[in-house]
């Protein structure tokens, strides 16, 4: 039989979804569910002087209509400032405004038009005070972070800084800029809340973890985890923004709590800017050295960005500066700076998103100051091993990912000089970056069952975010099972299945995967001892035994620390730019990615294509607005915040590195849901500077930034 | 949404009689008006659902031009043969706008009345003389990237957000009414209003005047017109500035021809569909050379006001002029 990992398969769950049976979070039929609107504040800084909520009472079909006065109390619980998926809520407890939108009413009514009507009834006054709106206006400020959560130390020294300067011949300091971004995934977060009694409670809750979601609800209420029980089977899209829960969940707690009945909030498109999240305004400055050979001597990447009043999240911009590169003496750090908006969280590729476009920007500045070719400096600096940790990586083909990439692209026919290239009137840009993401993996459990009937059914409480959760896990089973993927079931997003982490961090594949791996074949052995004989099928064996099933749960455990452990990448683009009105098209994209085994091209190809779609973004439009006047959000919906549409998006051709690692994880599979947003802004940003021999280092690269 | 009565009207009089009530709208394609309901922007008592009426044709005219239905959907005029032959502005503005879905269900009426992109206006919450008259202007001083930079007041800097409006200027447009004072027929330059002290007011109609036409005349201009639009990103944005230009060229092909007549309107600059006519001024009678589309470019900003974030708007329209007048003459 054809192993089925590696097979080009389509989504198992692709019907589901283009037929409409896929149930989502806020679809799921509930008896009785009232429905709850968050009215939020117009202010970004002060109190709430005081809430008239008389008329919206009065409106017909209002159950209730819940305030910082009257909402049910909760216990006090802290957050943990270390952790940024442990973020502090706004849940009407009292009367503080920290940002615009925060919710400071909840109206529980028995339609969603009739909520929505009193929402619009409730008044609010205020006390005050004007709010910073910008990090620039108060960057004197910035102080150290207490980590990067996931990613450690805030700050990182490597060698000697004066020492790589005094070694370069050619040396360059620049800043960079990346702009406030939302995610703002098609599916709005949605919440629907079920209690049973005082102590057990059901959440249907749009996330990428649900068991996040269980134990930060269950702490909130003072609720044991094992009362709290997270359902959730589709998700339309998280990048990062339903990796933590956020106010609107525990809202939804409260308002059942006091309406004595289910409540279903789903958030407006408006309050998807402001209450889930967003990636924070970064400012970066980088030093560059080399030598006459072109060998970086020093790298200094200083990096600031924006929070919340009451809550710490650190873009980790500089992280994979710490990696990328072959360098002796190497600098990072992060600052933070408080102004009056909703705590940023993790997007897509958070750090290496904007780091790169940052790092890579400052080595293509480099290769022109060296008159040497972007891709021959990068090659040049080439780091064998993780120097920042002193260790061999499990693996790393971004050489062959050069090698593959540019001549798929025909970079050998790219004119050095910037502004040499044309079709007509219009200008051509040829640009390339590096790309890299870590590969990520934790613990992770699966239990696998045989049936009677031969169907086998494999459970692990994790999300298919969109990504192919659902088909890679059940091409993983049916190999190691050794049967075909039309005999596997793959059950997810239940908190009573075994316990799996976040889909973040590019980690589900390789996490969730190594267990189902390691649960299917341990069922496997545990069943070919009773085979009878050889013809006797697993089904058979199940129901000879008497037994409803026959099943395993592995946990897997914290991978070995020996190696360095990341994907990589190269991405060469090519633009066209009007040299009178500025517009800028970006006409070709080929990428290559070495990331382990690919589980499924398929799928991988929808990931690597989203990520540098979303790069096409990052580079040219995406920019959240607030009013720097009274930090409101000012882009609200999806026809001011502007994201690629088809028209934007060329032909994309990615190229699959073959990459054998036998150290990464038990799949040899690296996550590849993230990777395909780093390096891409750079490497448009480096098309663009050579199309024009404009070097536009404030994201986004619109076109008043090139007339 | 605020909870509204709502009426099919079965005859234009019925229509125009239930719109003179206070705070009744007529509601077509709704591609505006259920938004801005939503967003409790718009509020209003009564919508009177016009969409029953025969109003869906489009017609040849005795003199060779055309009368366009007000529900003529955006979609079916784009693609009309006798529009994208005789008429492209027209074509190309509407297909310049919005996605497919939203130009099946726009229509020609609904187009002309379209409301203002301004964030402020549609937030619902902020100081806007447009949504609050008396209230202020919160884009002055906040963020105008989007905003006009012609025909703005100290009240208002709220820009016209259509593509079509500005092609049916460049093309001497009639909007024909039926109203309680009976039919009129108003030139499109004259259709819109500046917001001077009431930027409240949009058009010259009076409440319940109902739009049934528009008309295309035939024309030496149209054949020559061509829609030029600028924006963030390749499709589904509003301008940042557009140019749509009518020429009728005298002499023969080859060398540089004599401007006999033109037309230039803006839009994405401007608080309405923008007639340039001291840049049309400057063109007739003129060789059509670049050098006579960058006199004429800069008199059509003649008097822009920039606000914090929108100053390139005046170059980047002045330049989007000439690549459309050098289209329009090629």
């Amino acid at each position: 039989m054809k192993p089925a990992v590696g097979a080009a398969i389509d989504r198992v769950d692709a019907r589901a979804k283009v037929t409409g049976q896929a149930v989502y979070a806020a679809e799921t039929p509930v008896a009785g569910v009232a429905h709850a609107v968050i009215v939020g504040a117009t202010i970004a800084h002060g109190r709430v002087r005081s809430i008239n909520t008389r008329e919206a009472r009065a409106l017909p079909g209002v159950l209730a209509v819940l305030t910082p006065d009257s909402a049910p109390r909760l216990p006090p619980a802290e957050s943990n400032p270390k952790n940024p998926g442990d973020k502090i809520l706004q849940l009407l407890q009292d009367d503080k405004v920290w940002y615009t939108d925060q919710p400071i009413a909840v109206v529980v009514a028995e339609t969603l038009e009739r909520a929505q009507h009193a929402a619009a009834a409730v008044v609010a006054t205020y006390d005050s005070t004007p709010p910073v709106a910008e990090m620039r206006a108060v960057i004197g400020e910035a102080f150290d972070p207490i980590e990067l959560g996931p990613n450690g130390k805030a700050v990182t020294t490597r060698g000697n800084l004066d020492v790589g300067l005094a070694a370069a011949v050619t040396k360059l300091t620049q800043t960079y800029t990346t702009p406030v971004e939302s995610h703002n995934p098609m599916e709005p977060h949605a919440t629907i809340a079920v209690w049973q009694g005082e102590t057990k409670l059901t959440l249907y809750d749009a996330t990428q973890g649900i068991f996040g979601v269980r134990n930060k609800i269950a702490k909130l209420f003072g609720l044991e985890p094992t009362d709290v029980r997270v359902i959730n089977h589709y998700v339309g899209g998280g990048f990062g923004c339903k990796g933590t829960p956020w106010s609107h969940v525990g809202l939804a707690a409260l308002a059942a709590k006091a309406v004595n009945r289910p409540v279903k909030l789903v958030l407006t498109r408006p309050q998807m800017f402001s209450l889930v999240g967003h990636r924070p305004e970064t400012l970066q400055t980088i030093t560059l050295g080399a030598d006459a050979n072109a060998r970086l001597t020093v790298i200094r990447h200083d990096v600031i960005s924006e929070t919340s009043r009451f809550d710490q999240f650190a873009e980790p911009s500089a992280v994979a500066t710490r990696h990328l590169y072959s360098c002796p003496n190497v600098v990072t750090s992060h600052k933070l700076v408080r102004i009056d908006i909703p705590t940023p969280t993790f997007t897509r590729a958070p750090g290496e998103a904007t780091g790169t476009f940052a790092l890579e920007s400052a080595l293509d500045e480099l290769a022109y100051a060296l008159r040497v070719d972007p891709l021959e400096l990068r090659i040049r600096n080439h780091a064998v091993r993780d120097e920042q940790e002193d260790k061999p990586f499990s693996s790393k083909s971004i050489l062959e990912c050069y090698k593959q990439g540019a001549a798929r692209f025909g970079w050998a026919k790219r004119a050095p000089d910037p502004g040499t290239m044309r079709d007509g009137d219009v200008r051509l840009g040829w640009g390339m970056a590096s790309a890299t993401y870590p590969a990520k993996v934790s613990p992770a459990s699966a239990i696998a069952r045989m049936k009677p009937d031969g169907v086998l059914l494999v459970q692990a409480g994790t999300q298919d975010i969109g990504t192919g959760t659902y088909t890679i896990m059940t091409q993983i089973a049916a190999d190691a099972m050794g049967v075909p993927v039309e005999q596997v079931r793959f059950e997810l997003g239940d908190t009573t299945f075994p316990e799996t982490p976040v889909s973040g961090g590019s980690q589900t594949a390789a996490s969730v995967g190594s267990a189902v791996k390691a649960a299917v074949t341990t069922l496997k052995a545990k069943l070919t001892p009773l085979r009878r004989s050889p013809g006797e099928t697993w089904g058979q064996i199940v129901a000879r035994s008497g037994q409803p099933e026959i099943s395993f749960e592995h946990k897997t455990e914290k991978r070995s620390d020996a190696h360095a452990y990341h994907s990589h990448g190269a991405v060469f683009v090519e633009v066209r730019v009007d040299p009178d009105l500025g517009e800028i098209r970006v006409s070709k994209i080929v990428a290559a990615y070495a990331a382990g085994k690919i589980l499924n091209p398929k799928t991988a190809l929808s990931q690597f294509k989203g990520g540098l779609v979303w790069g096409i973004g990052l580079a040219l439009q995406e920019h959240m607005v607030r009013d720097r006047r009274t930090s409101w959000a000012v882009t609200r919906d999806l026809a001011d915040y502007h994201v690629p549409v088809n028209a934007d998006v060329p032909d994309i051709d990615v190229i699959l590195v073959d990459e054998p690692d036998p150290f990464v994880n038990a799949l040899g599979a690296k996550g590849i849901g993230e990777i395909g947003i780093t390096g891409i802004a750079a490497a448009i940003a480096n098309a663009v500077y050579h199309a024009t021999e404009k070097r536009v280092r404030a994201l986004p690269i619109t076109l008043d930034k090139l007339i | 949404m605020q909870p509204f009565q709502y009426l099919r009207a079965e005859s234009a009089d019925q229509a125009v009689k239930a719109g003179t009530h206070a705070h009744a709208q007529f509601i077509a394609g709704g591609t505006t008006l259920v938004d801005l309901m939503r967003l409790h922007v718009m509020k209003p008592a009564a919508l009177i659902d016009i969409t029953g009426l025969p109003l869906d044709q489009i017609e040849a005219t005795a003199g060779g031009g055309l009368k366009i239905g007000a529900l003529v959907s955006n979609t079916d005029l784009a693609y009309h043969p006798t529009v994208s032959a005789k008429f492209p502005a027209l074509s190309e503005a509407l297909l310049s706008g919005a996605s497919p879905q939203l130009r099946n269900m726009a229509t020609v009426g609904g187009n002309l009345l379209q409301r203002t992109r301004c964030p402020y206006f549609r937030d619902g919450t902020s100081a806007c003389n447009k949504r609050a008259p008396g209230t202020g202007c919160a884009a002055i001083g906040g963020f105008t990237r989007p905003h006009a930079v012609l025909g703005t007041s100290a009240h208002c800097i709220a820009t016209h957000p259509s593509d079509m409006c500005v092609a049916l200027v460049a093309l001497d447009a009639i909007v024909h009414t039926h109203g309680p004072r009976g039919d009129r027929a108003i030139a499109i330059a004259d259709f819109h209003t500046v917001p001077g002290d009431h930027p409240e007011l949009e058009s010259v109609l009076v409440p319940g005047e109902l739009v049934t036409a528009v008309e295309l005349p035939a024309s030496p201009l149209a054949a020559r017109s061509h829609y030029r639009k600028v924006r963030d990103r390749a499709s589904y944005a509003f301008a940042l500035a557009s140019a749509a230009v009518a020429l009728e060229l005298a002499g023969p092909d080859g060398k540089a021809r004599t401007i006999k007549d033109a037309r230039l309107a803006l839009g994405g600059v401007a608080t309405k569909p923008w007639r340039a006519k001291e840049a049309e001024r400057a063109l007739i009678g003129k060789p059509a050379t670049d050098d006579t589309f960058q006199r004429a470019a800069a008199l059509a900003l003649d008097g822009a006001t920039p606000h914090d974030d929108n100053a390139f708007k005046i170059e980047l329209a002045r330049r989007t002029i000439v690549r459309a007048l050098q289209r329009g003459a090629s």
